[in-house]
Parts: C-alpha cells; structure tokens; sequence
C-alpha cells in the first residue's frame, strides 16, 4: 500500500476519534437547547468547573481554602486523605447535579417565556460566575488529573498494522479509551431518551410545553434533569481533555470545538451532533494533513468553521433538521 | 362571530331524537340512571365562587357549578365567555383569583397543571396542543406518562419488569388507538395530519390516561359535518364505554343537546344558565345571551 494512503488511514482514525469527543461536548449543547430553547454559553465553563472539582475532591482540597485563610487567618489547604478516582467521580457527578438545580432554582425558574436572547445572556453570566467559582473553590493554577486512564501510544496497534503494512500506526491509548467512553456515552444517551420514561417526558418537553403539562410531566424536572445531564456530559469531556492536557482555563475553550459541530448538525438533532462531530473531527484533521504544510500549517484552528460556514450555506437547518419553509 | 345557533343544527336534531333516552328515569341522592341505561354518580368536582381576573377583565366572575361522575358537562356561550378560561381552572393552568376548587370531596390546593393531570384530570385544547415531531403512537404513549414509574435505574437495570410495564402501557395506548379507529396513521408525524385527525389524536392521548374526567375545549371546531358526527359518536363512546366523566366546551348547539347531560351556559365571565339541555335551550337569559340583546 502506498505511505500516502496509510498516512492518510491513521490520520483518519485519529480524527474520528478526536470527532467522538466533539460530538460529546456538543450533545451537552443539544440537550439543554432542545428541552427548553437556551443556548448554554457556559457549557464549556461546566467542563472545566466538573474536572477542577475532580481534582480538588481526589486531592482532599479544602474547597474555598483562599477565602476561608484570607477571613479567618487560618492555614488550610488540604484534608490530608485521597480520594480513589471512582469515588470522586460519583461525588463530582453530586455536585454536577446540585449545581444544575441550582441553575434551575435561582436562575433559569425566573426567566421563563423570556426571549432566548435573554437566556442566553444569562449564561453568559453563568459561564463566568462558574469560572469564578472553579477558582475560587479550588484555586486557579494549572492541575493534573490523573484517574488512571492508560497513557502513551498503544503499542499493539503499532505492532499490528507494521505487521500487515508495514507502517506502523501511532494511536494514544487515552484517545482509544476517550473514544469508547464517549461512544458508550452517546449511546447510553440515546437509549436513555428514545426509552425511558424521563426520555419520553424530555422529548415532549423539547416539542411543545403546553402539551407536555397536560400529560403531567413538570417543566422543572426535566430542566433540572438536562442540566444534570449537561454537567455529566460536560465532566465526562473535562475528564478527558484534562487528562490530555491539565486542568486549566483553556479547557473551557473546547465548547468552541463545538460550535462548527452544531452548526452543522443542527442544535436540537441528537444524531446531527454525533455525525457533525465525527464529520469535523475527519475533516480537520485530513485538511491539514493534504493542506497544512502548503497553507503554513494550523489550519485546524480554523478548518471547522469555515466547514460550517460552506454548509450553513447550503442546509442551514443543518444536516437531520427538517426543511426550513418560511409561511408567508 | 359566533357561530351558535340555538335549538340544533341539522345534524343536530336527528341524533337528539334518538337520544331522549339521555333523560333521567330513576333519581336517588347520590345517583341516578338515565334511560339509555348509564348510572350518574355523585358530585366529583365542584366549583364554588370562581372568579378570575386578568389586569382589569373579569373572565369568570363568582361562578359555582358542580360535575357528577359519569355524566357529560358541557359549557357553553358566546365567544369571550369565560369557557376556555374555566377550562384552564379546572386543569390548573389558571389560577383562580377567588374561590375553591373541590375535586372528590376535598378542596384542591394551589396546583400546577401537571400535578392536576396527575390526579387524573386529562384534557385536549382549543388550539390542538401536540407534539408535532413525533408519531401518532408516540403522542398516545406520552398520554400513558403519569401510569409509567420514575424508573430510569429499573429501566436499565430490571429490563424484564420494564418491559412488561412498556407492553401493558403500549397495549392500552393500541386499543385507545383502535377505539378511535386511528391504526391507518398510527406511525405517521403528527405535523403531516390534517386538522380533523389531529383533534383526534389529542383526544386520543388525553384518553390515554384513562383520566377520571376528561376535558374537552371545543372538540369538534373547524370540523366538517361528517367529522362532527365522528366525534360525537366517539364522546359518548368514551363516556358510554370507559364512564369517563366529561366537560365540554362547544358552539354546535345542535351537538350539545345531543351530548350533553346538563349544560352551564356562560356570558360575560357570568353564569346565566345550569341545568338538563332542553330546560337550558328555553331558558330565556340564554336565548337573549344568543341573540346578542343588549345587557342592561
Ligand atoms: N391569558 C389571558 N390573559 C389575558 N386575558 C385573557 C387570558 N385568557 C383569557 N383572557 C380573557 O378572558 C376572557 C374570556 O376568554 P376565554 O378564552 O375564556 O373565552 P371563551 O369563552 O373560551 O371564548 P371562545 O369561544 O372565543 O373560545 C376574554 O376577554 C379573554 O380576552
Ligand atoms: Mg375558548
């Protein structure tokens, strides 16, 4: 087989799998826009609020420990104990939760029936609200998280395919592992809301609130649920960026990974964003390797965007949306 | 506009003729039969003093009427009555500024139109509310929702009660599907169907609850004749068949007399009339409110 194509096989295996953690960040964004119309600013934000309380929680940091030295002259910084990963992950996926209904109890509740200008302001100010928080709570230098995802290069598929093809492909064991967790993720997902009874209650509410009420489901259940589900989605995509690259600020920054996604798969269509996201992972990571080296390189930074653009010009509605007919 | 017309349509006399029956042949306190054979039972829901106000209109002003189980209740009037407005009282999507609503012989608290569609109160819109993206099924089978278990760890974890409890709930939402002769779209979006068969499937859904009272704003408006006569037939089906009690709000008068057990007869936000149709249709108050004679 000519190196070229090879070249070209590993670079699209590694873009798809970059793909599956895009669409992962923008399935955060489709749930809570397809129930109740907000367009999550801050859902970036909950990515990296979700892993910096990881790490805070596995490290035994005292949450709040600056303001409460700064108040009472004391000395605190961390309990002194470890906490086991699994363990910090279900008690950060608690916090996730409590925080989406306090989202839902002390903001959103109030806005209802504003216009989605508004509630999407208001996450704006939520965005940096938790940035100050995730500060405040567990500081704001840069933190590795470390939940025992294998590292490295998997030395099996290198063998593998330098046995078949004589090239060997370089995968990271963290993006296979990275990859089937979102896979099962988005799955799950999807079973979730075609299945259960909450999925069922979440569909309805996505298509029309009055109706919803009248067959008994509460708006607010199922607000606080897709903020819940947000949060989890987010800490799921802040565990793995972050153990890719530390916990810091421009974590939150991979919510505009997202963005081309969504406009390509359209902001309420579940399977839009898994296909938007494998779509622009391939498409990025392809585009730079036939075009980078003769565009001056990084081209990723920019790829995807204009990818949307082109697309947004020919489907806006996106690629499952339905036809958009204006009724005069 | 109002397109009521006192007395019956020309639909509307034939099928009340056969009907006479619908007249009461044995009364007791808590329970009467009528002479096509259905037993009414005691007061179910009751209204005392409702008044709603929005700013400076009054929609019900001091309005007290009860429903009887098993019975149909219609609501009528002109346009701008009050009737969708009590509609919405009763399935607490307003909140009524003064008075009590009593549901099976306690006073209702404050409720939000989920908790009150929970208690078994079901209801269909004026202005058809569906969940257009989805099928017909599926829109049934969200009617099921209050009769399906929180259960997203079951769900997952248990599969096999989960799925009997999924068959139970498809089985029952088939059969309402079927009773309303509604197989042929079954599958379809309901964002495709014409008006007609939507009011259908929103009857369908609220029926879907097995709801202990059902509630219906103006099932049969924009229909053509032969659409009305279905929907009649299916109303005193339900009521026959499943002894769903029934609150209606129509214009039809013709349908009304037909359907209808004992009518409220609303005008201005006030109640000007409350008793068995024909006593109703000769009430002079109501034929004035119909011919638009001027209020003092
Ligand atoms: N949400 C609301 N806000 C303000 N006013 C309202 C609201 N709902 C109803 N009204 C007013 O209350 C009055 C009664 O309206 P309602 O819809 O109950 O009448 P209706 O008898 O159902 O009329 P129609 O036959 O046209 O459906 C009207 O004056 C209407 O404008
Ligand atoms: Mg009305």
């Amino acid at each position: 087989m000519p190196d070229q194509l090879l070249f070209a096989m590993e670079v699209t295996l590694n873009g798809l799998m970059a793909g599956v953690l895009y669409a992962l960040v923008a399935l955060g964004f489709v749930l809570i826009f397809k129930a109740s119309g907000i367009f999550n600013y801050a859902q970036g934000v909950m990515a990296l609020f979700a892993a910096a309380t990881l790490v805070g929680i596995m490290d035994g940091q005292v949450p709040f420990s600056h303001l409460i030295n700064a108040i009472f002259g004391t000395d605190l910084h961390h309990f002194g104990w470890h906490v086991p990963a699994l363990l910090a992950i279900l008690l950060t996926v608690v916090v996730m939760i409590v925080l989406a209904w306090l989202v839902q109890r002390l903001v959103m509740r109030h806005l209802v029936n504003q216009e989605p200008i508004i509630l999407f302001m208001a996450t704006i100010g939520l965005a940096y609200f938790l940035e100050g928080l995730s500060d405040l709570m567990w500081g704001s230098e840069i933190k590795t998280l470390d939940v025992g995802l294998p590292q490295g290069i998997n030395e099996t598929i290198d063998q593998i395919t330098f046995d078949a093809f004589g090239y060997g492909f370089f995968i990271d064991n963290l993006d296979i592992v990275a990859t089937i967790i979102a896979g099962v993720l988005v799955i799950a997902l999807m079973a979730f809301n075609q299945y259960t009874r909450e999925g069922r209650a979440l569909r309805a509410v996505a298509d029309d609130h009055q109706a919803a009420l009248s067959v008994g489901i509460s708006l607010n259940f199922v607000w606080v649920l897709v903020w819940s589900l947000a949060g989890f989605v987010a800490l799921v995509a802040g565990v793995m960026w972050g153990a890719k690259s530390g916990v810091q600020f421009s974590l939150s920054l991979i919510a505009l990974k997202a963005l081309p996604v969504l406009m390509l798969g359209g902001f309420t269509s579940i399977p839009g964003a898994i296909v938007g996201g494998l779509i622009i992972g391939v498409g990025e990571k392809l585009f730079e390797f036939l075009l980078g080296p003769a565009l001056g390189g990084a081209t990723e930074n920019w790829f995807a965007y204009v990818l949307a653009l082109v697309f947004l010009v020919f489907r806006p509605q996106g690629l499952f949306g339905e036809k958009i007919i204006e009724r005069v | 506009m109002s397109h009521c017309v006192v007395g019956g349509g020309a639909s509307g006399g034939r099928i009340w003729n056969e009907k006479k029956g619908r007249a009461r042949v044995k009364d007791t306190a808590d329970s009467y039969v009528t002479a096509d054979g259905r037993t009414i039972g005691g007061v179910v829901m009751e209204m005392k003093n409702i008044t709603l106000r929005f700013g400076g209109v009054v929609a019900i002003q001091d309005i007290s009427f009860d429903i009887r189980e098993g019975e149909i209740r219609a609501i009528i009037g002109p346009n701008g009555a009050g009737k969708s407005s009590m509609l919405n009282v009763i399935s607490g999507f307003y909140t009524p500024s003064e008075g009590e609503v009593w549901y099976k012989g306690t006073r209702r608290p404050q409720m939000k139109p989920y908790e009150v569609a929970r208690q078994g109160i079901a209801r269909t819109f004026q202005n058809i509310a569906l969940f257009e993206g989805m099928s017909v099924l599926d829109n049934v089978m969200c009617g099921r929702l209050t009769h399906m278990k929180p259960s997203i760890l079951s769900q997952m974890l248990w599969k096999g009660k989960a799925e009997h409890e999924e068959v139970a709930n498809r089985e029952m939402a088939e059969r309402v599907i079927d009773f309303l002769e509604i197989q042929h779209i079954r599958k379809t979006p309901v964002a495709r169907l014409p008006y007609g068969l939507k009011k259908r499937v929103e009857l369908a859904r609220a029926l879907a609850a097995e709801p202990t009272i059902l509630l219906l704003d103006e099932p049969m408006a924009g229909m053509n004749v032969e659409e009305k006569e279905d929907m009649s037939r299916f109303i005193l089906d339900v009521n026959d068949e499943f002894g769903t009690t029934i609150a209606l709000i129509e214009h039809d008068m013709g349908v009304v007399m037909d359907l209808s057990d004992r009518v409220v007869v609303m005008d201005y936000g006030k109640k000007i009339g409350d008793g068995p149709p024909d006593e109703v249709r000769n009430n002079q108050d109501v034929i004035d409110a119909y011919l638009g004679v001027a209020h003092d």
